[in-house]
């Protein structure tokens, strides 16, 4: 048994045995198959060689006849490469001598003569190990194809471990089948993290060397709520694991009886309840767990699916697919909040030294103004379908927000003057989520029409702790009193202010701190729909005035861990399933 | 591991392999004259005549950095590193030796179809 720790990306449990994929232009690593097995991988890899001795031989023709003859000899060459005799021997005695996988018999193999070649003196010959790694390119991505199409059609469920997961590889994917990714790169924006949510399957990315470390075969439990694989589980852990997916069925069904309950205290105050989404069609999941709006509609996938920035139209389509769905209740669009991870920065022709810190989110968008419009244009044609409203993600300084409403407003203008409908009314709000604008929310107040806390962001900006290292990951607590001094003020200054304010971060759906937030004054709780339910059973089993005890004791302890005890002791008298 | 000499690497070397029926041999020896020496192209005419024939086919290079190549498989004779003016030993064994030998060692004199 091994134990793994990755990012959780997408939440849930799943048990199943796993499919290891290999990615044709990196390291392929060490992996074993069943002695009953190696037949089948000396019958793919003869597969794989035949098909590309025909490739080359069709590439060879197709230059030839272009290009003349002399051309063609590095093909003739090549192919003399895969039927040289004495290298497919080599291949498939260590297949079966040492039961690799095809693809690792053939990198071992290929590798070794490209050793002996690069070590040549005469510059001409050593240079021939550009060919040998051509042809091992060659037959690898023949094998890596085959497997790519078998998991078009999969007999059993899987979970799916790979370096990265490709767009190419994800479009192939049998959807009925793959139950999970854990994958050794990527974040929470990577291409693997968005299509697990979008399929609502359990995801863990960032596991370093998870592709080495499991075989295809083998039995993983896959916990994308913990970020954790633990591979080739004994059988207690597998026990405990089943039980307590099990516990979990029973305490969803038992909260779904809430679904069309008000989320109303014991002494009648109404709390709105509302969902985070990424894409339109999580709409109807949301309002199937309760949700009486979108609080939050992250905008990233668009940019994130594709290779090239979405265009208006495709802006606009899955606005306006959203909004069909949610039939006259609330949609609030954040605009592009992107930047600050790996993804942006593997893309970036000069990375940032410090991208936390740097050209993310609104920042971006104002850098690239074309862009931005685009997106704000889709925005405004979509608000007559529905009841749309606009938000600023990042905004550190009030000449940000004056710049972003600018750029709306010219959009609004160029509407007007193409005739094309729009609702001038859109309420705009902003993110609070940088600490200068929670400080200086008294003065936002008066340019927004709402604030949306974004306590992941404060917090990491407050305390100065990236959750996602590891090494000082413990400190990041939206416990801290620092921030809850100033989720408290952002709170009190949007009500003095007359505005709306909502709190989209993970501290809303954690049920641990919907007393202190309802103590707070905090009205309007976005999350992600899964975790409707168990906060509204919360609310429906306190009174407000409960609620400001609670608060007002919090606010007087001086560290994040007198306040996590409280609240966990208070939370379980109301409800002792809270963790 | 490719040994530097020997035979096929990783397969061992026949000769040291049992007793067999006693096949007839024929060798020559000559020396690489056309320019580039064994490169690419003329190693996979070299292997493709080799292997229009039944019989192994070896060839030998000595000095500072000794090596036996299968004459049948190209990636193997790119190793010999036979430049020119290397002196290499083409060794035929099986019933069609001696007609191997003649076809292999023309290619040489046609220095590959070179100039």
């Amino acid at each position: 048994m091994e134990i793994k720790k990755g990012i959780g990306v997408s939440p849930g449990v799943v048990i199943s045995a796993a499919v290891v994929l290999d990615a044709e232009d990196l390291v392929i690593p060490k992996r074993q198959v069943a002695a009953s097995d190696t037949e089948a991988e000396v019958a793919r890899f003869n597969r794989a060689v035949e098909e590309a001795i025909v490739e080359l031989t069709r590439l060879r023709d197709d230059i030839v006849a272009r290009q003349g003859r002399e051309l063609g000899g590095i093909f003739d060459f090549h192919v003399g490469i895969l039927r040289d005799g004495s290298l497919l021997g080599q291949v498939l005695s260590e297949i079966r001598a040492n039961r690799s996988t095809a693809e690792y018999a053939v990198s071992t193999v290929m590798r070794k003569y490209a050793a002996v070649f690069s070590k040549m003196t005469d510059r001409y010959l050593s240079e021939r190990v550009k060919d040998v790694y051509d042809v091992e390119r060659q037959v690898l991505r023949r094998l890596v194809g085959q497997k790519r199409q078998d998991l078009a059609h999969l007999s059993t469920d899987v979970v799916l471990i790979a370096h990265d997961m490709l767009p190419s590889q994800t479009a192939l994917l049998d959807k009925q089948r793959v139950k999970g990714f854990a994958t050794d790169a990527g974040g929470r924006t990577s291409h693997t993290a968005i299509v697990a949510r979008a399929m609502g399957i359990p995801a863990v990315v960032g596991l370093g060397d998870i592709t080495a470390e499991v075989n295809t075969g083998d039995l993983v439990i896959l916990d994308g709520n913990h970020g954790v694989v633990i591979i080739n589980p004994d059988e207690q852990v597998l026990s405990e694991h089943r039980e307590s997916e099990l516990r979990r069925l029973k305490v969803e069904s038992d909260l779904a009886t809430l679904q069309d309950l008000p989320a109303q205290t014991l002494d009648g105050h109404l709390i709105s309840l509302q969902a985070n989404i990424e894409f339109p069609n999580e709409v109807d999941e949301a309002l199937h767990r309760g949700a009486e709006g979108i609080g939050l509609y992250r905008t990233e996938y668009l940019y994130l699916a594709g290779e090239r920035e979405p265009s208006e139209e495709e802006h606009y389509g899955a606005y306006a697919d959203a909004l069909l769905r949610l039939k006259n209740r609330p949609l609030v669009i954040r605009t592009l909040d992107l930047g600050a991870d790996k993804y942006s920065q593997s893309k970036a022709v000069n990375p940032e030294r410090n991208p936390f810190l740097g050209d993310r989110s609104i920042r971006m968008c104002l850098h690239d103004i074309p862009m931005f419009k685009r997106q704000l244009r889709a925005i405004m044609r979509a608000s007559v379908l529905g009841d749309v409203r606009i938000m600023f993600p990042m905004i550190s300084t009030l000449m940000e927000l004056r710049q972003a409403k600018m750029v709306l407003i010219d959009v609004m203008e160029e509407l007007e003057d193409e005739g094309v409908s729009f609702n001038r009314d859109i309420p705009i709000g902003m993110m609070i989520e940088v600490p200068s604008a929670a400080l200086m929310a008294e003065k936002f107040a008066k340019e927004v029409n709402f604030f949306s806390i974004g306590t992941n962001d404060l917090c990491q900006y407050t305390l100065a702790v990236d959750r996602t290292n590891e090494k000082v990951a413990g400190l990041f607590c939206p416990g801290h009193p620092a921030v809850l001094g100033l989720i408290r003020d952002v709170i009190r200054k949007a009500t003095r202010g007359n505005i709306g304010v909502s709190l989209c971060g993970e501290m809303a759906g954690e049920p641990l701190y919907t007393l202190l937030l309802l103590g707070l004054g905090l009205t309007t709780f976005s999350m992600n729909g899964p975790d409707i339910p168990e906060v509204k059973k919360i609310i429906r089993s306190t009174t407000m005035e409960h609620a400001r005890l609670v608060a007002r004791r919090v606010m007087s302890f001086d560290s994040e861990r007198q306040v996590m005890h409280y609240l966990r002791d208070e939370t379980r008298k109301i409800d002792p399933e809270v963790v | 591991m490719i040994r530097p000499v020997g035979g096929p690497p990783g397969l061992p070397l026949s000769s040291l392999h049992g007793v067999r029926r006693i096949m007839p041999i024929a060798s020559r020896d000559i020396i690489v004259s056309n320019s580039l020496g064994l490169h690419a192209r003329p190693a996979m005419e070299f292997v493709d005549t080799a292997n229009q024939f039944r019989c192994k086919v070896t060839v030998r290079k000595g000095g500072e950095e000794p090596y036996e190549a299968d004459g049948k498989s190209v990636m193997q004779m790119i190793i010999l590193a036979a430049t020119q003016g290397t002196p290499l030993q083409i060794q035929a064994e099986g019933d069609d030796a001696e007609a191997a030998i003649d076809k292999l060692v023309e290619l040489f004199e046609n220095k590959f179809g070179e100039e």
